[in-house]
């Protein structure tokens, strides 16, 4: 059995770790609130986008935009790797690097074998990850994880779209946690970039707009707006889904240094018994041989 | 009318209006109470949203308008 001295530092140290696991879960569920709270505000924003790209759908196939719709062959590829910056959440980052590692052995392997994927990722984890395994990566995006504005993540997407006009990719892609709720996360990979011909019916309502200056200008603006908010939220849903997954994977290891500590306390108690025990009967053992 | 000036971040401005001046791509215009539904692109410079008593001015870089039965939403 191990020594009371031994195990009384191992329930110290156990116990100073339960308290960081602990502050590191309230103060990622106070996290969890302010990011949660910048997906609601600009949903409001978002929904209106969406309303006003309804009313214009019949327009989307005028051959000036037929830059962001034609599916063109995918030999050249933008996966944007959406990750967090720190570690201690859990499968988060893992899970994003395996779906990124399964786009590239599978969908993308002959684009991957002819040198043409270029990874971004965000969020320095995945991009460390990823450069173990030995993938390429482009850093130039890494730092917008922190403090994402609307402004900075929309110039980011802004210089993506450009590139992809001007041809340098066939594909934007982004992999990102999905937030759902505190608990769960949902890991998509959902494609930009060409725009898949829309499935949402937004719904079209029928009154007559004015439209100034007309409707090809007006989605000339409106559909790279709408790509950058998606984007945006993209990175907001990773940053809340972070938030949600560190606090989890905190309150399980709070949880779990609980177990271990009830358990250590009941072998030093065994060991503390077990040396009064002892000393007892050698006391004893002591008087008996003074008697004799 | 009921004005909603709206930003990916926030909502800057959300009440009752009288007049508002926004820089249109084809020159600056103003909406008042009943106007016609309406969808256009703006440019950059100043969003001037005037109330019975007072005036509250913004400066965009690019938006969006939609005017719909007495509600004018901007997206910038």
């Amino acid at each position: 059995m191990a020594n009371q001295k031994e195990i009384r530092a191992r329930i110290s140290s156990t116990i100073s770790t339960q308290q960081i696991t602990k502050a590191m879960k309230l103060v990622s569920a106070t996290k969890l609130r302010k990011a949660s709270e910048a997906i609601v505000r600009m949903r409001p924003y978002a929904e209106k986008l969406q309303g006003i790209m309804g009313n214009l759908k019949d327009s989307t196939e005028d051959y000036r935009l037929a830059g962001y719709f034609e599916a063109r062959e995918a030999k050249k590829v933008l996966l944007l790797v959406i990750t967090s910056d720190r570690g201690l959440c859990g499968a988060f980052n893992a899970n994003v690097v395996k779906r990124v590692k399964a786009l590239l052995d599978g969908e993308y392997r002959d684009a991957l074998n002819a040198g043409n994927v270029t990874l971004m990722c965000i969020g320095k984890k995945g991009g460390e990850a990823l450069k173990r395994f030995g993938y390429e990566i482009n850093l130039d995006l890494v730092s917008l994880t922190q403090n994402a504005s609307a402004q900075t993540a929309f110039g980011a997407m802004q210089g993506v779209i450009d590139q992809y006009l001007s041809g340098e990719y066939d594909r934007v892609e982004v992999v990102y946690n999905k937030f759902k709720n505190a608990a769960t996360q949902i890991l998509v990979n959902d494609q930009l970039l060409p725009i898949a011909a829309s499935a949402s019916e937004a719904s079209q309502t029928n009154n007559d707009y004015l439209f100034e200056p007309d409707k090809v200008a007006i989605l000339e603006d409106l559909i790279p707006r709408s790509l950058n908010t998606l984007f945006y939220r993209a990175l907001l849903d990773s940053l809340a889904s972070e938030h949600g997954a560190r606090m989890v994977a905190m309150d399980k290891a709070t949880e779990n240094a609980g177990e271990l500590l009830r358990a250590l306390r009941l072998a030093y108690n065994q060991a503390r018994q077990a040396a009064i025990t002892r000393e007892i009967s050698e006391i004893v053992g002591g008087v008996a041989a003074l008697e004799a | 009318m009921f004005v909603e000036l709206l930003t990916p971040d926030n909502t800057l401005f959300s009440g009752e209006a009288e007049v508002i001046t926004l820089p249109g791509v084809n020159g600056s215009f103003q909406l008042m109470e009943n106007h016609a539904p309406l969808i256009a692109n703006l440019k950059s410079g100043s969003i001037e949203i005037k109330d019975k008593n007072e005036t509250q001015t913004f400066e965009i870089k690019s938006g969006l308008v939609e005017v719909l039965k007495n509600k004018v939403v901007v997206l910038v």
